[in-house]
């Protein structure tokens, strides 16, 4: 008899005696190369997928329940443990989401500094992709190279805001602090030494004869299946299709902002990879151009709006009745109008989006997250049937997934 | 008497509200503001019935009944150009309406615009999957049914996805408890060792950092250690000074090969070398 209350014994790794001779092979959640806590399920003829489970949740924590049961300031913390690899990118949607609720915007000098701290971001998640994906398919020197200009980008993170992985630097309103001193000069000095090294990697890799063989044609996502799987970011536009919503849907300051959105025919790991590099160049022009922004911009960093946002520590410590909107503020929480809002922004891994329902009271209704690699690991059910198991490993890396923000 | 806390909805809430404080509302526009948008809905009043329409922050917000899901997404995608659902869930209104919302957020890269269809569907009743229109929906629906208990009719694989699969309940429902319940306190014990094992191991730790410095079995006190499983409780804990070096050093063949540390001799650096 069965006892439904104990665990049954089974095999997990290797399903024993199939008939069709398919082997069934846990791929995760501890293998090195899932990325997180990816489990894939495979069933292998040989050494070709003939079939894919990608098996999720190992890292769920309920994002989107805390968010309910939290007043909406209290919750921008917690945004950064999504994407990981790029908080401020999270922090920033979050900020914009709610921002839109309530009908405020960001002063200029504050719209600047996000728009710098959210460039810097690329760059530290792109160099992170290139360094994992490459020691995945086995090009440990790049990893190695790629760590150390990405450690230089995360101290610029952590002059400004104290913290290298999970930043929090972007507030409601606005930002809490101006730049530090030479900071500016230190981005410069950085963007130099990225400048060189970028041609570095490429040199390494993009002529390659083995990083070719492993990436050409491999992984290839063709344009109505990417836009079924709702992918977005550098998935879709590595599946040939124009679409950054910094420039086609632009918010903050990306308007006034020149740069160009390079996109790849070829569909593969391939082309995926060329766009990478190339929108760590465009990153730098956006922050070339952006340090004369800053420089031209008033010095006032935080939105004007009392019901909402506390005042600055100079009016709490003079005015009373700032003293006592702040209390109330960081008490009971800011109330936001009734309604609905989704704003997407383009965070590294792709469309970011945050949809809040507010009925008014000082918790969100109801709070989704719309996080990008979710559907990018999805895909992997109706890509990876095909390809070899050594593939496998490309195509997860390659898709740049990150397991914060898919279990959220 | 302890306050009243309501069954239906356990969330967080305001611990104040002010009587006279009035919150605003979203303005809502007119589809007609809009001249994209009041073609696309023109376009399709003449498939589907439109219960609702208006526009909420640059956003096409259309309300629809539950049937005719299938209907208004595939014009969407087909007439329309909304090329893609960018995202799907539900809004828990059990406790208020008796059911959920769900919505459909769609987006069309050639019209640059974002289109909401809502619909209101009642508590147990299931909807119509859309992945044969748009495959994403495929995990965004299992998401919806892990979330909120919403089946969604003619899936492929109708399962949890972030949650275990033998869980109990949906995280979030207005009604799960915050904290955890008593089901998933003894959740391991049971499922591993058996319900009669429960007084034997205890309920779950919650403090995955939590240290008993009295164990002796399962913590070794570093710098202070007893045999394995020693009782050191009421006071029988031995007094076991740190020592890291024998006294008088080591001495092989009578030559001093460690010469013991004093700590008198040693100096203390003003900067870094």
């Amino acid at each position: 008899m069965q006892q439904t209350n104990r665990l049954k014994p089974f095999f997990e790794n290797i399903a024993f005696d199939r008939e069709d001779n398919t082997m069934v092979v846990n791929f995760g959640p501890q293998h090195p190369s899932a990325h997180g806590q990816l489990r894939l399920i495979l069933e292998l003829q040989g050494e070709e997928v003939v079939k894919a489970h990608p098996d999720v949740g190992y890292l769920h924590r309920g994002m989107e329940k805390m968010g309910e049961n939290m007043i909406y300031n209290e919750f921008l913390p917690t945004t950064d443990r999504m994407d990981y690899i790029a908080a401020t990118s999270n922090n920033y949607g979050y900020a914009l989401a709610v921002e839109k609720l309530l009908g405020i915007e960001a002063p200029r000098r504050a719209e600047v500094i996000r728009t710098m701290l959210l460039e810097i971001n690329r760059i530290i998640s792109h160099l992170f992709w290139l360094a994992t994906h490459a020691l995945d398919v086995g090009a440990m020197s790049v990893f190695l190279y790629a760590f150390r200009e990405r450690e230089f980008a995360m101290d610029l993170m952590e002059d400004y805001c104290g913290a290298r992985l999970t930043h929090s630097s972007v507030r409601i309103g606005g930002v809490p602090l101006d730049l530090p001193k030479n900071w500016i000069e230190d981005l410069e000095k950085f963007m130099v030494v990225l400048d060189e090294q970028i041609k570095i990697y490429e040199g390494l890799l993009t002529t390659n004869r083995i990083w070719r063989m492993r990436l050409e044609n491999i992984g290839v996502i063709p344009t109505e299946m990417a836009k079924s799987w709702g992918c977005t970011g550098l998935v879709l536009r590595g599946s040939g299709v124009q679409w950054d919503l910094r420039k086609e849907m632009p918010y903050g300051l990306y308007p006034e902002l020149e740069f160009d959105v390079p996109f790849s025919d070829t569909c593969d790991s391939y082309g995926r990879y060329k766009l990478h590099m190339e929108e760590m160049y465009q990153s730098m022009r956006i922050l070339k151009q952006l340090i004369p922004m800053y420089h031209e911009s008033e010095s006032k960093l935080m939105a004007h709006a009392p019901q909402y946002i506390s005042s600055s520590k100079e009016e709490m410590m003079t005015q009373n009745y700032s003293l006592m909107q702040h209390f109330v503020l960081v008490t009971q929480g800011m109330r936001p109008p009734v309604g609905e809002v989704y704003v997407a922004t383009e965070s590294p891994k792709g469309e970011l989006g945050y949809y809040i329902v507010s009925d008014g009271s000082p918790y969100p209704y109801r709070m989704k997250l719309r996080a990008p690699s979710f559907w990018h690991t999805g895909i992997l059910q109706d890509l990876l049937p095909g390809h070899q198991l050594a593939d496998v490993v490309t195509i997860i890396g390659n898709l740049n997934i990150v397991f914060g923000e898919i279990d959220r | 008497m302890r306050a009243y806390q309501p069954k239906d909805n356990v969330q967080k809430k305001s611990y104040y509200n002010d009587r006279f404080y009035v919150t605003p509302t979203l303005a809502r526009k007119s589809v007609y503001d809009d001249s994209v948008f009041s073609n696309d809905y023109l376009s399709l009043t003449k498939k589907v019935t439109v219960n609702d329409v208006y526009l909420e922050l640059d956003h096409l917000v259309l309300w629809i009944n539950p049937e005719d899901n299938i209907s208004a997404i595939k014009h969407a995608k087909e007439i329309l150009a909304y090329d893609f659902l960018v995202e799907l869930s539900a809004i828990d209104y059990v406790a208020t309406k008796g059911g959920f919302e769900i919505f459909y957020e769609m987006l069309s890269t050639s019209k640059r615009k974002r289109l909401r269809i809502k619909t209101f569907i009642k508590e147990g009743t299931a909807i119509e999957s859309v992945n044969p229109l748009f495959r994403m929906a495929d995990w965004s629906e299992r998401e919806m049914f892990d979330m909120f208990g919403i089946v969604a009719n003619n899936h492929p694989y109708m399962k949890r996805i972030l949650m275990p699969e033998d869980w109990h309940g949906h995280p979030l429902l207005k009604t799960y408890p915050l904290h955890g319940d008593e089901a998933a306190r003894w959740y391991e014990v049971d499922k591993i060792f058996g319900r009669e094992a429960r007084e034997t191991i205890g309920e779950e730790q919650r403090d995955s950092a939590a240290i008993d410095r009295y164990d002796t079995t399962r913590f070794s006190r570093l710098g202070h250690e007893v045999p394995f499983g020693t009782d050191i409780r009421d006071g029988k804990e031995p007094d076991t000074p740190v020592r890291y070096q024998e006294d008088g050093g080591i001495k092989i063949f009578g030559i001093p090969l460690v010469t013991p540390f004093d700590e008198i001799e040693t100096k203390n650096l003003k900067e870094r070398r």
